[in-house]
């Protein structure tokens, strides 16, 4: 009788477990997550995540190369174009296109519009997850002018298929690159109007300030990228230290972060919206004095214009076999990388010669983020594990793929 | 860029002998293979090595060829943020063989490691806790094999008699058409033109 008391848990070492998702308002998406606890303290982290997996890797592996590009796009739906531009880099990598200079900036262009969509997305939802209202009604109203610039380029709010290997699908009319420049002057003043709300917010400070602080050998080894370890002030952006398209000759700063917690990783969002707002002027300006074709000449990869095919047998044929077949990428493999907003995104392709890729895979820069969820929330209350994940910048369509 | 790569793969490859099969350099990457049972030991110096320094893991993947022996690849992609440089590393594996995990160095290869598991069935030797990551729970089989369907094999519904979601054999109300648009376009070879082909490509080369 005594053994068996003994071996039944004691009072003080009974953890409780609680369901954290799917379906909750907090957790950015369809997560999951049994967390362990001892009173109101995190134990243990399980992030349960796949119940967005819609086998886009496999999906792509069906589909020739220019049919795979919207996948992209609904990846991490956020920040549509950033991905998009990550799978043209790797097929030029491998097929040695050369994008025009105007390509190159309007792509450069739509990341940072790209970008400022996810940090107002972001910034502004994880002050939701720990209380305030107002920030994402402001916010999401830029988000829609924004959005608006993505159709009257694409087409499309969302999902754009605009980035195309060798360039852009269409030029910018001169009426938006004007409208995209007025919305520049403007939107300074919003983020400071958000920020007025938060960044001396004593609230928004309690629930965020020394929470899920990463120090900078964590973020190393945890594989970090992004915001996470720039709010660990380890000064590094893709953008800089590697930099693709037109980035080296552009002026922006790196925003660090001192102190690797929740608000630092706010602070350095909102300061990285200010940066692109300037480097979306300077693209501005650049646009209006670079005239040009926005696509390649390469008539093997990118399509000939209507105008051409009315004339020209050539250049029929060629917009027949890019629509039907698709073009062939030459055998090989390359790894093609951007600075998304939420890290580094990544493509491995494995090309087998033929028009559709052997293997993609997408390396997600909000993966290896959630993956460390159990080191950053333990010890934290409850109530804090919302807060870091607010500022883990997590959308499910890019981690479960 | 390129001169730098090949010079540190030379030293990576006079370094770890036994480990390294191969190096190559490619389109501006390093690419090395190693030994799958070495793959701790190889990336163990990558990371500690002064020039490598390859601190941060960025990606572990599976790649199936079910035509060769040993059918996956498993390769790593590593970043150096302190030297500004990439590596590649591959290594070679069967379905029954496990490669050693290395979620001990990098723990967040545990992630990667479960999804090459989920993915591909790669097994991986000491990880701390190999479970399925993406697909459903109680999934069978492994999806991007490339003898998997794409339709897979079975879908769910929510059944109302029984009032719970069943699992039943996927029914396809239109067959699914893969299109095999491959055509004797650029690149490829006229069956029966093998002749026409190698003398374009001596042209060529």
């Amino acid at each position: 009788m005594a053994d068996d008391l003994s071996n039944a848990p004691t009072e003080e070492k009974r953890t409780f477990t609680i369901n954290f998702g799917p379906q909750h308002p907090a957790a950015h998406g369809v997560l999951g997550l049994v967390l362990e606890h001892d009173g109101e303290v995190v134990e243990r982290v399980d992030p349960h995540i796949g119940l967005l997996h819609r086998g886009t890797e496999k999906l792509i592996e069906y589909k020739t190369y220019l049919q795979a590009i919207p996948y992209f796009d609904r990846l991490d739906y956020v920040a549509p174009m950033n991905q998009e531009h990550a799978f043209c880099l790797a097929i030029e990598k491998l097929a040695g296109i050369e994008v025009p200079r105007r390509a190159q900036i309007i792509r450069v262009l739509y990341s940072e519009i790209g970008r400022i969509l996810n940090h107002l997305l972001n910034v502004t939802t994880q002050a939701m997850d720990v209380g305030a209202l107002t920030p994402p009604l402001w916010g999401f109203e830029e988000r829609e002018k924004l959005m608006v610039f993505y159709e009257r380029a694409s087409g499309s709010r969302m999902h754009a298929n605009y980035v195309r290997p060798g360039g852009v699908h269409q030029d910018l009319t001169p009426q938006l690159i004007d409208d995209i420049g007025e919305w520049c002057e403007q939107f300074p003043q919003k983020v400071r109007d958000i920020e007025g709300l938060l960044t001396d917010n004593r609230i928004f400070k309690q629930r965020n300030v020394d929470i899920g602080v990463v120090t900078r050998e964590d973020a190393l080894k945890w594989g970090f990228s992004g915001v996470m370890v720039r709010g660990s002030g380890m000064a590094w952006d893709l953008r800089r230290n590697q930099p693709y398209e037109i980035y080296n000759e552009l002026e922006f700063k790196i925003p660090l972060g001192k102190n690797g917690d929740c608000y630092d990783r706010y602070l350095c969002r909102v300061e990285e919206m200010y940066e692109s707002t300037k480097i979306m002027q300077q693209c501005v300006k650049l646009l209006k004095s670079t005239p040009g074709p926005v696509m390649t000449a390469n008539s093997k990869y990118a399509p000939p214009r209507r105008a051409e095919m009315k004339q020209s047998m050539e250049a029929l044929i060629h917009h027949f076999k890019l629509y039907t077949e698709g073009f062939h990428v030459p055998a090989g493999e390359a790894y093609a990388c951007v600075e998304a907003p939420k890290g580094e995104f990544g493509v491995y392709l494995v090309a087998d010669g033929t028009n559709k890729p052997y293997r993609l895979k997408i390396r997600a820069p909000g993966f290896p983020h959630l993956a460390a969820m159990d080191y950053l929330c333990k010890g934290h209350m409850l109530a804090d594990v919302s807060a870091v994940l607010g500022s883990l910048d997590i959308v499910f369509g890019e981690i479960d793929r | 860029m390129s001169q730098s790569l090949e010079d540190l793969g030379a030293h990576i490859k006079s370094s770890m002998t036994s480990a390294i099969e191969d190096v190559s350099v490619a389109f501006g990457e390093l690419t090395i293979s190693a030994r799958a049972e070495q793959i701790v030991a190889v990336i163990t110096f990558l990371r500690d090595d002064p020039r490598g320094r390859f601190t941060t893991m960025i990606d572990i993947c599976g790649v199936d060829y079910p035509e060769r022996g040993k059918r996956f690849d498993v390769v790593y992609h590593l970043l150096s943020m302190h030297l500004n440089q990439r590596i590649r590393i591959k290594v070679e594996t069967n379905e029954d063989t496990p490669v050693p995990s290395i979620a001990a160095i990098y723990p967040c290869a545990d992630w990667f490691e479960r999804e090459a598991f989920d993915m591909y069935g790669i097994l991986f030797a000491n990880h701390p806790d190999l479970r399925r990551l993406l697909t459903d729970y109680g999934f069978q089989g492994y999806p991007l094999r490339k003898d998997f369907p794409l339709s897979g094999h079975v879908e769910v519904r929510y059944d109302a008699e029984q009032q719970r979601v069943i699992y039943e054999p996927v029914k396809l109300t239109q067959a699914f058409r893969n299109f095999d648009f491959l055509s004797p376009w650029e690149g490829m070879t006229l069956p029966g033109d093998e002749a026409g082909a190698t003398q374009k490509g001596r042209a060529n080369g």
